[in-house]
């Protein structure tokens, strides 16, 4: 019982960690039809922030952190995606993969290719008994905020005018703006509110880990991307779900799987992936945007 | 009050609309009528600022409308219903028309011309927090001009309202534009159910294959046969 309520915890916190990330390349999907691979570099911007401001009190760290890499994404889509905005899923993936190794190799040249550790704080990845389970405070921290932005955003884009002219943006672009719902503000927003998760993703991310290096954003946004999928493009509840089951999967598949084929964990778990598209190939909730093939 | 002239309206290199001059004065509701494919929408979408590769000059009382996006034309005062309504389908009825205010700046008076709206077109009411895309097609317009209205057009302009709408509705739709025109709303109306539109417009555009047909006051287009030749090339009209 206790084993089972442990890994239920772990893979509640790595589920909540996946959705988050998700969420965040769903949401500029939604309104751009763009798969944007450089969510992955804005995580890794902030764990590098992190370790810039190391020194600095931690809560002002973060919170400085935040405001910084909210403001490189919304400079990101000024300078880099706008210009393209309206072109072709092709060249908007392209486009992203472009800033994502332009925004690596610049991380390269100043800081330096070799793994850099970072120690956010020692205490939250310290074992905290409650009864007979031994909790990390990291995992319940990661939980709660997951839960926190999630029930946020969805308050958010249903209370706020913002939130549902983002909406009506993503079911709709042009009449949205008949509307007059503006559309470089509402795509700037939006990159700002995507900035926003990759950086609550950074904090939990180097938090849990202690690691820099300048690929760290690549794994938990590929495995994203394929929870957008999973969960039905377009769909933010579904790339919440999608990033959720992915991420408690990926530590059920490590709990549970016998050692020998434990070394397939991804490969099983993406085979579990392409049966559900076998089922379902529009996810598991279908979003509502056209089916492209990108 | 809307003024284009020579417009050209390009999808690629070809020309979906060529060399078309149209007028509507103040007050007015023209309709602007003509076969599938005989650039109706693709005129209307130009004037809105959807469609940005045009030749020739489009005028809003009297500025240019030239360069300007949607989100600043509604703002100058035209609001467009769209063809195939184009609601939120997955929003709720009152987050449609919220999201329509978006061009107003007096966002205190909003919530009590939601309440008006919904009064006037009792199924906006009785539906007003019930998602968008449940609602049947003449609901759907009704939400769709209240949406237009929400932005305070004086200029309106309306691509085929009465398409899918039972007979009964049509009328009932025709007679809303009426209202409307009492109300100090100019008109542009685009039909494909010319017979009628041509009746409650005061002036009638004829387009056919990208080009003006023919144009002309009620008077002049009612009784002659000009209008369904022009239209239809000489077959009767079926509607």
């Amino acid at each position: 019982m206790t084993e089972i309520l442990q890994t239920a915890i772990n893979a509640t916190s790595s589920g909540g960690f996946y959705a988050l990330v998700a969420i965040g390349v769903a949401l500029i999907f939604s309104i751009m039809r763009m798969v944007n691979f450089a969510h992955g570099e804005l995580i890794m911007a902030g764990g590098y922030l992190l370790l810039v401001l190391a020194g600095v009190p931690l809560l002002l760290a973060v919170l400085i952190m935040i405001l910084a890499v909210v403001l490189l994404a919304v400079i990101i889509e000024r300078v880099a995606i706008r210009p393209v905005r309206g072109a072709n899923p092709a060249t908007l993936m392209i486009t992203s993969y472009a800033i994502s190794y332009l925004m690596q190799n610049l991380v390269l040249l100043t800081v330096g290719g070799e793994p850099r550790s970072v120690a956010v704080s020692r205490h939250l990845l310290k074992p905290i008994e409650i009864g007979s389970l031994n909790v990390r405070l990291i995992d319940l921290i990661t939980i709660a905020t997951a839960i926190l932005m999630i029930g946020g955003l969805s308050v958010l884009s249903r209370r706020s005018l913002g939130g549902q002219q983002m909406r009506a943006a993503a079911q709709d672009f042009t009449m949205a703006r008949l509307c007059g719902v503006r559309a470089d503000r509402i795509v700037a927003v939006t990159f700002g509110v995507s900035g926003f998760l990759a950086a609550i993703a950074a904090v939990l991310l180097v938090a849990q880990t202690g690691v820099l290096n300048t690929t760290m954003g690549q794994t938990p946004v590929l495995l994203a991307f394929v929870a957008t999928v999973l969960g039905g493009m377009g769909s933010l509840s579904g790339a919440a779900v999608g990033g959720f089951l992915l991420g408690a999967a990926t530590i059920l598949l490590q709990t549970y799987l016998p050692r020998e084929v434990a070394d397939y964990r991804d490969a099983i778990l993406f085979s579990l992936v392409i049966a559900v598209l076998l089922v379902r190939p529009n996810g598991l909730i279908a979003g509502r945007a056209p089916v492209t093939r990108v | 009050m809307l003024k284009l002239d020579d417009v050209s309206v390009f999808y690629g290199r070809v020309p979906a609309v060529r060399a078309l001059s149209l007028e509507v004065a103040e007050g007015e509701i023209v309709s602007l009528v003509g076969p599938n494919g005989a650039g109706k929408t693709t005129t209307l979408l130009a004037i809105v600022g959807v469609l940005r590769r045009i030749r020739g000059t489009i005028e809003f009382e009297g500025e240019s409308l030239k360069g300007r996006t949607p989100e600043q034309i509604v703002r100058s005062g035209i609001a467009l219903v769209p063809e195939g309504r184009r609601i939120f389908a997955d929003m709720t009825v009152e987050e449609n028309l919220l999201v329509a205010s978006s061009a107003r700046r007096d966002r205190g008076a909003i919530h009590g011309e939601i309440d008006g709206l919904c009064e006037r077109f009792a199924a906006l009411g009785t539906y007003r927090h019930t998602v968008a895309g449940k609602l049947s097609g003449g609901e759907q317009q009704q939400l769709a001009i209240a949406r237009a209205l929400l932005a305070q057009p004086r200029l309106l302009l309306l691509d085929e309202p009465s398409l899918g709408l039972a007979p009964k509705l049509v009328e009932g739709m025709f007679a809303l534009l009426r209202d409307l025109r009492e109300r100090g709303v100019t008109i542009l109306l685009v039909e494909q159910y010319a017979a009628q539109a041509v009746a409650v417009a005061d002036r009638s555009y004829v387009l056919r294959s990208g080009a003006l047909e023919i144009s002309g006051t009620r008077e002049e287009l009612a009784g002659s046969d000009v209008l369904a030749k022009a239209y239809f090339g000489g077959v009767e009209d079926a509607a």
